[in-house]
């Protein structure tokens, strides 16, 4: 534990990539197993532990410690795990449990116990060490490392490439006693079944219409739609079916219609829909199923989710990622012929000759199906993890456009702090102005002088770092898509508003009304 | 705080010592501490008073006693018609090798600093904070440690601290401290080989201990250092959101004042029924000691800013 507590005020305190890297790898080298895969699991916050809530924390402090006394300590530390792992009296320090026995006494001991445990814990512990324990048992541990940095250090620790780490990663299991093993010269790289495990993801880059063109050539690519659901990726053999994000998490249990249909062996790459016959329904359908822990039988029936497949990355057990783009299609094709899946449907190519014609098919897709955009696939593309540049492209249909007034202004961070670079603009209801979106400034430096010193000069109210102007000012604001949103006042939602340009010229009473917005809201209310 | 005719100054901190007044009595080192800082005419005439020494001023007998807070610092009692009150202003009960230890002075009345008066504030010892330091030395040889440290006494205490760990390479020190190191060497605080980072490139620090004025840490001063691990010596490095937010790399919870324990273990021992609190947070002292039955009140004083640490 005590090693533990030191990595943690390590990984806190350096905001460097680098050095978070190199302090997680010298931790791997000189702490045994299994606390070095424990430890590595709580910091990416796989480990599921047993929690305890903080107000045991907060109970058995005040059983030492003045109330009042603790209170002004609270609110001048600001974090309760800190202010508890600094206020408990000063003990004799003495030998703490490792983390593998730490997390055995949480899961061991009787509910009625804990207080116990957790008082004789404190008691042994430096104030740095007790606040590792307190966030570890109130699951609050953040120490800025993403599941990437971690799988970094590891390939750093064993010098081997974080392609390896990754392509392992999700068939390991806690405390990761093969992978230390393998990386420490011992063993070999873990065996794992790749029906079985989520494997990472290609993605692909938006096209600069102006600049990508002129360089791709037709005949090079080949064009999908971009379908409007969530990528998912579906791993199934005879004894697992699952299906996972684009991230890797594991959504089989929210989409059982779909998993419980899948046969035969498999990795494929594609979009989950919903929709009765494979008819993809608008977004928000879809929303309705996502992130629920229990399922609802209705939503089964009216929402049956399935999925269009544009890529196949294993056929059983065989690697196909290292094939061209255009032979895996003819395999995932193939494939598709020979299972007969009632919730899989191939992801149809479309046929172009030109950019010209495809940007025809796009724009008319967009406006008669809804259509996000379309997919473009380098033919001789190999499945290459991640995002590399030049493969895949996605282009999508053009941003929307409102013109909409400045309603407030907020500073920025970090190099903009000194400028009020942070807007919230809204559109006529009637006679008042209501909020529909918020964005930062994305121009030039002389642009937000000028702005900022609008700002200044017409400040009507100020609130702490925000300040109400006249609502004057037009902006013409960019979004992809406009929502119902119950959570607004205006009851319109954008998503990805940015500002365009500032129109100077445009008095506000032209500005957009909500009535006006209705034209661009997609999809019903989810909530 | 304006000048005034008769100043009894306790120490050399630029919170407690100002310039201008027409007659200054301190101890000895406190004089030269701040004629070395604010120049020899910095008041019209000095008076030294050694530690201990009564000195009556009307029906006043005044006396200075040491603070623990860095070299020179003194607390003052006042005695008039046998009622005792003692003034701390800053002070530490734990050990500091380079100035005389606290001395609890009975007396009725204790007017106490309170800079740390939170129970959060319980600072370790001072010698596990400098081991910290040499540990992280060895496993990162190639980084200079770049310390920052107030320039009067939190600066030498800790280069003596790091000499009683047993290292005995030059340390670097920023101009700003080079006076008042000069000054401790002189009266016998021995910190070793002291030496100027000027004229020396980069590849010269790897490994290598630099200490200066924590507003240096920041400024064009520091990047001269090969990829510098900053570290912070101060009561206020307990909270670790603080240490984050000033870009610590290392914080070093070394404090010349009392933490929350020395405060009040102090306040009982110097048997005083009547307790001021002021310099910091009063409230929750003055809470602590009417939670066990002395007379307490807040004592806001004019002028207070610049806290050192
Ligand atoms: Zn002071
Ligand atoms: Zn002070």
């Amino acid at each position: 534990m005590k090693a533990f507590a030191e990595l943690l005020e390590q990984l806190i305190l350096t905001s460097s990539r680098n050095k978070k890297v190199d302090y997680l790898a010298q931790y791997f080298a000189k702490t045994p197993d299994p606390d070095r895969g424990l430890a590595l699991a709580a910091i990416t916050r796989d480990l599921s532990l047993r929690h305890v809530k903080s107000s045991l924390v907060k109970q058995n402090v005040l059983e030492r410690v003045d109330p009042k006394l603790f209170a002004l300590s609270y609110d001048y530390v600001g974090d309760l795990g800190e202010t508890v792992a600094l206020i408990w009296p000063e003990t004799v320090s003495g030998e703490l449990p490792s983390v593998k026995d730490f997390i055995a006494f949480l899961e061991d001991t009787p509910k009625a116990e804990l207080p116990a445990l957790f008082s004789d814990l404190m008691d042994l512990a430096t104030p740095n060490e007790r606040w590792a324990m307190i966030k570890m048992i109130t699951g609050g541990l953040r120490v800025g490392v993403s599941a990437r940095l971690a799988k970094t250090a590891l390939a750093k620790y064993g010098n081997v490439e974080l392609q390896e780490i990754e392509e392992i990663w999700h068939g390991l299991t806690i405390p990761y006693l093969k992978l230390f093993a393998w990386l420490d010269g011992k063993t070999d790289k873990p065996q794992i079944k790749h029906t079985e495990t989520f494997h990472p993801l290609m993605l692909s880059n938006p096209v600069d219409e102006i600049k990508d063109f002129e360089k791709l050539s037709e005949a090079d690519f080949a064009a999908e739609w971009k379908w409007d659901g969530i990528r998912v990726q579906l791993v199934f053999n005879e004894d697992t079916q699952r299906m996972f994000s684009r991230t890797g998490d594991d959504i089989s249990h929210t989409f059982p219609d779909l998993t419980e249909s899948l046969n035969g062996a498999a990795v494929l790459d594609g979009e989950l829909l919903v929709g009765k016959d494979m008819e993809p329904l608008p977004f928000n359908n879809l929303q309705q199923r996502l992130n629920r822990k229990t399922i609802v039988k209705k939503h089964l029936k009216d929402y049956p989710a399935f999925v269009r497949v544009y890529d196949i990355l294993f056929d059983g057990e065989e690697d196909l990622r290292t094939l061209p783009w255009q032979e895996r299609r003819a395999r995932l094709e193939s494939w598709m012929e020979s299972h007969d899946n009632k919730r899989l449907s191939l992801s149809e190519l479309i046929p172009f000759k030109s950019w010209e014609e495809l940007k025809k098919i796009r724009e008319k897709g967009a406006e008669e199906q809804g259509h996000e955009g379309i997919m473009l696939k380098r033919k001789t593309s190999v499945y290459e993890p991640g995002r590399p540049k030049g493969p895949w492209y996605k282009w999508k249909r053009d941003a929307r456009l409102v013109d909409a007034v400045l309603m407030y202004a907020q500073r920025g961070h970090g190099k903009r702090s000194s400028f009020y670079s942070d807007y919230t603009f809204g559109v006529w209801k009637g006679n008042e102005i209501v909020p529909i979106g918020k964005a930062y400034f994305g121009f030039t430096d002389q642009e937000l002088k000028q702005l900022d010193k609008w700002v200044r000069a017409n400040t009507i109210q100020r609130f702490g770092p925000v300040r109400e102007v006249k609502k004057e000012l037009v902006f013409e604001v960019a979004f992809d898509s406009a929502h119902v949103s119950p959570r607004h006042k205006s009851g319109i939602a954008l998503r990805f508003p940015r500002i365009n340009r500032i129109r100077w010229d445009k008095p506000a009473q032209e500005a957009e009304t909500l009535d006006g917005m209705q034209f661009f809201v997609e999809g019903q209310s989810d909530s | 705080m304006k000048p005034s005719r008769l100043a009894i100054i306790t120490h050399g901190h630029a919170d407690h010592a100002r310039p201008g007044h027409d007659h200054v009595i301190a101890t000895p080192d406190t004089i030269e501490i701040i004629k070395r800082r604010y120049g020899e005419n910095c008041a019209k005439t000095f008076e030294a008073l050694e530690y201990g020494v009564e000195k009556k001023i009307k029906d006043v007998t005044i006396s200075l006693h040491p603070a623990g807070h860095v070299l020179g610092s003194a607390q003052v009692l006042l005695q008039y018609q046998g009622y005792r009150a003692v003034m701390t202003g800053d002070y530490k009960a734990r050990p500091d090798s380079t100035c005389a230890p606290f001395e609890v002075v009975p007396c009725d009345l204790f007017v106490t600093e309170a800079t740390f008066g939170l129970p959060v504030f319980q600072h370790p010892d001072s010698a596990d904070e400098i081991k910290k330091l040499l540990k992280a030395r060895e496993e990162q040889p190639e980084r200079a440690f770049l310390i920052g440290a107030y320039a009067l006494g939190k600066a030498q205490r800790v280069i003596k601290l790091i000499r009683e760990e047993g290292y005995d390479r030059p340390i670097y020190i920023h101009g700003a401290l080079k006076k008042l190191c000069e000054f401790y060497q002189e009266r016998g605080i021995n910190l070793g080989e002291l030496r100027s980072p000027t004229g020396l490139k980069k590849d010269d620090f790897h490994g290598e201990i630099v200490v200066g004025p924590p507003s240096a840490l920041k400024d064009q001063w520091s990047r001269r250092f090969p990829d510098p691990v900053v570290a912070y010596a101060s009561g206020w490095m307990t909270i670790k959101q603080r240490a984050r937010q000033s870009g610590v790399e290392l914080p070093l919870v070394i404090s010349d004042h009392a933490d929350w324990n020395e405060l009040t273990e102090t306040i009982k021992a110097t048997g005083a029924s009547k307790i001021w609190v002021t310099h910091g947070r009063e409230d929750a002292l003055v809470h602590y000691c009417r939670s066990i039955g002395l007379e307490a009140e807040p004592l806001y004083l004019q002028g207070r800013d610049d806290e050192e640490d």
